[in-house]
């Protein structure tokens, strides 16, 4: 599967969140910056990352920026990942994020994920300015050198381009049905 | 001592997790080969009572013992570390700590 490239405009969804509201990506229109973030439950790769998702969108959303986190897993072979446990998660690690459920894996497809976590980060005009991993540490937030997701969000909110664009997306496959 | 490293291909940590692996063998002076065993079909997990990617099994006994429900499925593993953060790998302290217990 080919990801958006850098560059591509955001595929719009709208998808029900663990809120049980449907969220679109134009409800968040106003907002400078959109980080779509592809997750699930079950995968040892976004456990590992969660607290710092949590903890970076409490650090920028005052500067307007919105996660929005989309689990695509295939519930049937993922019991884990279904919707009863998403809510069970967003409740226990006080998600301040919509957390979003692709039932029909269209918006994964869309998108090209094929990782969880996989990050997409969009400007103020929906382009996509920087795709795949957090940082460059999943086992160990304290020996992070690289922090991609954090170096991309500063350099948009000031203008600039960031610092590093791509890197792969490291995590567990998307289960895909079927 | 019969040391067996499983993991699933699409879990990208498993070469970190034989690096590991081999690491807590040299720390602790154990000269063994390691049975690697390249996990690749649902029917192939279920026989094998694969818990997830990677799984390292001494003498036959997990390193981690699982508890609670159990499936036997192509997927990578979460194991909790001493800390009590969520990784794709036991720390080398924990292999050190299950090879000293098959040594003892």
């Amino acid at each position: 599967m080919i990801p958006l490239a850098i560059g591509a405009q955001a595929v719009p969804f709208a998808l029900i969140g663990v809120d049980d509201k449907r969220h679109s990506l134009s409800d968040y229109a106003d907002k400078p910056i959109v980080v779509v973030i592809f997750s699930c439950n079950h995968c040892p790769y976004v456990r590992a990352w969660e607290d710092r998702m949590v903890a970076i969108q409490s650090d920028y959303a005052p500067k307007g920026v919105q996660f929005l986190v989309i689990n695509a897993n295939d519930p049937v072979k993922y019991p884990e990942d279904d919707f009863p446990h998403m809510k069970q998660r967003a409740a226990e690690k006080g998600f301040n994020f919509p957390y979003l459920y692709d039932q029909t894996q269209e918006i994964a497809r869309a998108y090209g994920a094929t990782r969880t976590p996989e990050v997409f980060v969009f400007d103020s005009t929906r382009t996509l300015r920087y795709h795949g991993a957090i940082d460059d540490n999943y086992e160990n937030p304290a020996a992070v050198k690289h922090h991609y997701l954090r170096d991309a969000l500063d350099a948009l909110l000031i203008g600039a381009q960031p610092p590093v664009t791509q890197t792969p997306p490291v995590g567990c496959t998307i289960k895909w049905r079927g | 001592m019969h040391i067996q490293f499983l993991y699933y291909e699409d879990c990208l940590s498993h070469e970190e997790g034989l690096r590991r692996l081999r690491e807590a063998m040299a720390i602790e002076g154990v000269q063994a080969p390691i049975e690697i065993v390249k996990v690749e079909t649902e029917a192939q997990a279920e026989a094998l009572r694969f818990v997830g990617s990677p799984t390292i099994l001494i003498n036959g006994v997990d390193i981690v013992p699982v508890s609670g429900e159990v499936r036997y499925r192509l997927t990578c593993r979460t194991y909790r570390l001493e800390d009590g953060r969520f990784s794709p790998l036991p720390s080398l302290e924990m292999i050190r700590a299950a090879l000293q217990k098959a040594k003892a």
